[in-house]
């Protein structure tokens, strides 16, 4: 795209006007969605790529000789080289099609860790993560009696990079981490962590379920090893996923899943499998989904992913402070580097009770342990109340969040 | 303060009337029971609630003491704070037809018909807003499913999910 068009194009302002959702009344109030961290709203393009896609174009990829099925393949790998070029990875053949961010992580997990771990080794995760990067590294560590050691954090949410470097040692297989936390919001030092990891010739694999909806990824800037992420959390439809994974090391892995899809040849001596990336896409995959991811892409980009984050930034900062402003609040999550999201209590209001008074006010917010009960424990809450902003959101989102809380004050007051 | 804007509070005083809260923040019975002859434990996963019932019965199979602890929202603890006063004194038997006549109230509201347990409920009908908020029924539920597992035979913990 162009600079010329750029300037034409889509403002983040302008944006909210495209996510046909956004454009509804819950219990009477004009709708505050404030839940992108959970799951995004789609915009108008992605719908209708869908949409068009299930109408004309649908069938099965890969396999047919017919209009059809050649129109599915090439809008499914249109979407992969879509992908690659949004996180600038060097080979199409890096992009694996998943089904979200949890697959990928156990696609590594079982198909990069479990063949070379042995007992003793050690994964290294952190005290912020998703369950979904932490579950799937005790099974293999269950399975093959590698040690799970967690790097703490410190009461803002911060990954403690002291205590990383003591646990970062060369019996470490493999490190995961969040690229963002879904509960805190906290940004984690990620090229420190894998510039740190690869002078030990460590593997990094980076959950990036909530970074790529908020900044410009680079992964070989990153230079991370694996980057795993999910199309719901970046306006896509759900149950679509990436993998990206460096080429030399998928191409060593075995497969994940077998099915069809996935071979050269089968017989009942055995099977070659399929080059990259097709080796580890067993089965007929979401092929509208992937098409709903590829528009999503588009849209993303029409706006410049920079844009997004300058307006995320400023937005967070405002509800920061207006949050903040909120007598008897208490923020959980204030790291130096943050993206969208904010976790916090007001007095004692058990955050189930406040998300159904802002529900009635039509402020859609998540609440409980968000899927990362050590994060709770860490800060000794049963769960939290947490708002989450996206492209779409602007300051007056914020001010109906606010005024919902103190309504919910009031009625516990 | 500004005043309460009523424009939609309605539904919410209804869920989160006066009795609801006195329960939510000073709740009666709250503790371990010792010498508790029969407990169980109920867990809402989707909001975190998680409650302990302790429950003494006496020779003649009545209910000598009650109590509860654990931590969860306002429904969850006011509900399980009433639960423990209204079944302290109860027979087993009139402690389950309890158990039936609350959850049938709150969850099937349409074909509940009040029938004469023998037993006061007058302040459960505190809990009647939690009908009109779907996702917070379970929560109100929760400490009565408890009593069911702890007095009912279920050994195993209760889940609402």
């Amino acid at each position: 795209m162009t600079h010329a068009q750029k300037s034409d194009a889509l403002s983040v302002v302008d944006c909210r006007q495209d996510f046909p959702a956004l454009h509804q009344e819950i219990n009477g109030h004009p709708l505050v969605y404030l839940d992108s961290a959970a799951s995004a709203q789609q915009p108008e393009s992605v719908i209708a790529a869908v949409a068009s896609y299930q109408r004309h174009d649908h069938a099965n990829v890969h396999r047919g000789v017919h209009t059809l099925s050649h129109r599915a393949t090439d809008a499914y790998e249109g979407a992969r080289d879509k992908i690659q070029a949004f996180i600038n990875a060097a080979n199409r053949s890096e992009i694996v099609l998943t089904s979200g961010a949890t697959e990928s992580i156990n696609l590594v997990a079982q198909s990069f860790c479990r063949p070379a771990l042995k007992s003793g080794d050690k994964i290294l995760i952190t005290h912020l993560e998703h369950h979904s990067n932490i579950v799937p590294w005790q099974l293999v560590c269950e399975q093959t009696g590698a040690e799970l050691v967690v790097v703490p954090i410190n009461t803002s949410g911060e990954l403690d990079v002291e205590a990383f470097d003591q646990l970062l040692t060369a019996d470490v297989a493999m490190v995961a981490i969040a690229h963002v936390s879904n509960a805190l919001g906290s940004v984690n030092p990620v090229s420190d962590v894998i510039a740190r990891a690869k002078s030990l010739d460590i593997p990094v694999l980076l959950d990036g379920a909530q970074g790529i909806p908020h900044m410009q990824i680079d992964v070989q800037a990153l230079d991370c090893d694996f980057y795993a992420f999910s199309g719901h959390k970046m306006f896509a439809p759900t149950g679509t996923g990436v993998l990206y994974g460096r080429e030399s090391l998928l191409d060593a892995m075995p497969p994940y899943q077998g099915g069809g899809d996935m071979i050269l040849e089968v017989s009942f001596d055995g099977t070659i499998y399929n080059d990259l990336p097709y080796k580890f896409e067993a089965g007929t995959p979401n092929i509208s989904g992937v098409i709903g991811l590829g528009a999503a892409i588009d849209y993303l980009q029409s706006i410049g992913m920079t844009e997004i984050a300058k307006h995320e930034e400023q937005l967070l900062v405002y509800m920061m402070q207006k949050l903040a402003d909120i007598d008897g609040i208490r923020l959980i999550g204030t790291a130096a580097a943050k993206a969208s999201v904010q976790s916090f209590l007001v007095d004692d209001i058990h955050p189930h009770d406040l998300g159904t008074i802002l529900d009635h006010q039509g402020v859609a917010i998540r609440t409980g342990h968000h899927c990362a009960m050590p994060v709770m424990d860490f800060f000794g809450v049963p769960g939290t109340a947490r708002a989450s902003l996206a492209l779409y959101n602007n300051n007056d989102d914020i001010d109906r969040l606010v005024g919902a809380i103190n309504k919910a004050r009031q009625i516990f007051g | 303060m500004n005043a309460v804007d009523i424009h939609s509070g309605d539904d919410l005083r209804d869920l989160y009337r006066e009795l609801i809260l006195d329960h939510a923040r000073s709740p009666r019975h709250f503790g371990k029971l010792e010498n508790a002859t029969h407990t169980a434990e109920g867990i809402n996963p989707l909001c975190g609630d998680k409650l302990r019932l302790f429950v003494r019965l006496n020779e003649q199979d009545n209910i000598a003491a009650a109590s509860f602890e654990g931590s969860g929202c306002a429904i969850s603890v006011a509900s399980a704070s009433l639960l423990t006063d209204m079944i302290i004194g109860l027979s087993v038997t009139q402690a389950l037809d309890c158990f039936t006549a609350v959850t049938n109230r709150l969850t099937d509201p349409e074909s509940f018909q009040e029938q004469d347990i023998g037993v006061d409920l007058s302040k459960i009908k505190a809990l009647d807003g939690v009908r009109e908020f779907p996702s917070r029924v379970k929560c109100a539920t929760l400490a009565w499913h408890a009593l069911n597992s702890a007095v009912g035979g279920q050994q195993t913990p209760v889940s609402t999910e």
